[in-house]
């Protein structure tokens, strides 16, 4: 099986008229990670996407592969990338000869092809599909087409496009489990274009935030989520806002995080009196009623707060609650809230475990995460 | 009616008459029709190739010129041909005027810009992102043009059909510069010229509806091809 690449970049600038649509200082991605563009339309993802996949030439700034700069004539770079995008862009042609379009090109033998072409099928769960008219498939068919044509080929640096944005959530949820598992069984790098955060969590350790051409996050999935550098990515994100604190001291490896008068414990190494962001997913803060007895458990933080909004959050609802004064989000589900009777004013019980809690230094820079 | 009758029974007559005139007319006609196509083909495929899938300086000044280029009436061609050709012209020295070859250039000039503004249509609509995933499977710029014309080869066809359609009408071109010599430069549509001049007209309609039976059974081939590409594209 083949390696794979580490992609990387500088300095990416590639303007549309007068309108720059990508202005990246920086982008990594480890040999094997696979990284997740986020951002909403518009961010410029695709364009990066073409730039980094060497399909565009960008204004400014260079492509490394593995370290060696690279660029869209390099076509033996090119080589050992594939992608597939949101639209399935089948040719007019036979699944078969759709699949098998990259193999050629590397002039793979017939016999072998046919081969490849057939597992390439199999494994994504067409088998036996080779000889239909790959324009009369439905979407999820033809999506799945396009992902075996990019797979066949297995490449060490793969580029997905938003590759489920136009699938139903049925066959959405069948597909990004597939893919995760090709994903992580051949060992490829990849590049996934997302406006979907959620769908980039589930497959995604690293995460880039684009907005307006900008890189805004950049860094392991676990810290861009739950820290993200403004409040702007807190809220595309579905994020609460970083906290600021102060260490106040250190047990046995789990930090007391002064929040305002609030002490947050946090798993992490960090000296006394550093100021740090403590930041907490809120699917890990769990609500109980103000005066219900709370199960024993190894959650560490546990607090009275007041609810001071709700918002919906698809078919969930964001609450924000002041832990006097610092204020933190969690997401409950609609039935929870009613159950609850959950209201603005209303006093609750907050916990969440100190392994939920994402501690970082205040000097450690924001937006490029390390 | 009954010189149409006439002419209808003259028409189905005339190839079994064995007059070695007319096969000549015929194969002549055949030569300059096809191989005008087919360099209008080789020539102006590039072209649209390159107007209709890609962005330069001077795209716009090349397709004022390509759009000029198919409304340019045959007449002019072949005048301009002609003077191009003669005797004291600047490739006088050929002496290609009055030949089959003189008739070939042009109606290439006349079939090129068809073919060339039609086919940048054809490929203008073939989506960019599509090309982006071929070049992204490692698809170089040489496969990924073939792919464009592959995906438009609907349109590509129809601009040949309609190149090839331009050709055929392109009497006045072939009367200037190949002079309507008969076992020579004598085509079907100068023949017709020729015939309706000197009131043989039963022999023009005949001469015509032979015309039209082989520009129908060219086009019938263009379908057919058109169709299977079609069906090989459904599987």
């Amino acid at each position: 099986m083949s390696r794979p690449m580490m992609l990387s970049a500088v300095g990416l600038k590639k303007r549309f008229g007068s309108r720059t649509v990508v202005d990246v200082d920086r982008f990594d991605a480890p040999a094997g990670s696979t990284v997740a563009v986020i951002g909403p339309s518009g961010a410029g993802k695709t364009t990066l996407l073409a730039i980094l996949g060497l399909l565009e030439k960008p204004h400014a700034g260079q492509v490394y592969l593995d370290g060696a700069p690279v660029g869209v004539r390099d076509k033996a770079a090119r080589m050992n990338m594939a992608a597939a995008f949101q639209s399935p862009y089948l040719f007019k042609a036979s699944v078969a000869e759709n699949v098998a379009f990259g193999l050629k090109l590397r002039k793979v033998p017939a016999a072998e092809r046919r081969r490849l072409v057939e597992s390439s099928l199999a494994r994504i769960g067409l088998e036996g599909w080779e000889s239909r008219d790959a324009l009369t498939l439905s979407g999820g068919e033809a999506q799945r087409v396009a992902l075996a044509r990019a797979l066949v080929l297995r490449p060490r640096v793969l580029f997905l496009d938003e590759p489920f944005a136009s699938l139903d959530p049925l066959v959405k949820g069948h597909l990004v489990f597939d893919l995760a598992r090709i994903i992580r069984e051949d060992e490829m790098t990849t590049i996934y274009v997302t406006h979907d955060h959620a769908e980039a969590m589930s497959i995604a350790d690293r995460v880039m935030v684009m907005r307006e051409g900008r890189s805004v996050a950049h860094g392991p999935s676990d810290e861009v989520m739950k820290l993200p550098p403004d409040q702007w990515t807190a809220d595309f994100l579905g994020a609460g806002r970083p906290l600021r604190g102060v260490v106040a001291g250190s047990v046995e490896g789990v930090l007391s995080i002064d929040v305002s008068g609030v002490h947050i414990h946090a798993v992490g190494v960090l000296p006394e009196g550093e100021k740090v962001l403590v930041g907490v997913r809120p699917e890990d803060v769990l609500l109980f009623d103000g005066d219900a007895g709370i199960p024993r458990s190894s959650a560490r933080n546990r607090f009275h707060a007041v609810v001071v909004e709700l918002k919906m959050w698809g078919v969930m609802h964001q609450v924000t609650l002041d832990l006097e004064g610092a204020l933190l989000t969690a997401r409950v589900s609609n039935s929870s809230v009613r159950e609850m009777g959950l209201s603005p004013g209303m006093e609750v019980q907050v916990v969440f475990k100190a392994t939920a809690v994402r501690v970082r230094s205040e000097s450690s820079g924001s937006g490029e995460i390390p | 009616m009954q010189v149409f009758f006439e002419a209808i029974v003259q028409a189905i007559r005339l190839p079994f008459e064995g007059s070695h005139g007319l096969l000549s007319v015929i194969l002549t006609t055949f030569e300059v029709a096809l191989l005008a196509t087919l360099i209008g083909f080789i020539l102006g495929t590039p072209v649209g190739l390159l107007i209709g899938a890609s962005r330069f300086r001077g795209r716009g000044l090349l397709i004022t010129l390509t759009n000029t280029g198919m409304a340019v009436p045959p007449v002019v061609i072949g005048l301009v041909v002609m003077m191009l050709l003669s005797r004291r012209g600047p490739l006088g020295p050929l002496e290609l005027l009055y030949t089959v070859d003189a008739m070939v250039i042009a109606q290439v000039i006349i079939s090129s810009p068809i073919i060339a503004g039609l086919t940048s249509s054809a490929v203008a609509a073939v989506p960019y992102r599509l090309r982006l995933q071929a070049r992204s499977l490692g698809a170089s710029w040489f496969q990924e043009a073939l792919l464009i014309l592959k995906e438009a080869r609907l349109g590509v066809l129809a601009a040949v059909a309609t190149g090839l359609g331009a050709v055929v009408r392109g009497v006045g071109a072939v009367l200037i510069v190949g002079g309507n010599i008969e076992g020579q430069t004598r085509v079907l549509t100068t023949a017709i010229v020729q015939e309706s001049r000197r009131g043989e007209f039963g022999l023009a309609i005949a001469l015509s509806l032979l015309l039209l039976a082989i520009v129908f059974a060219i086009n019938a081939a263009i379908t057919w091809f058109q169709h299977s590409g079609e069906k090989a594209g459904r599987g």
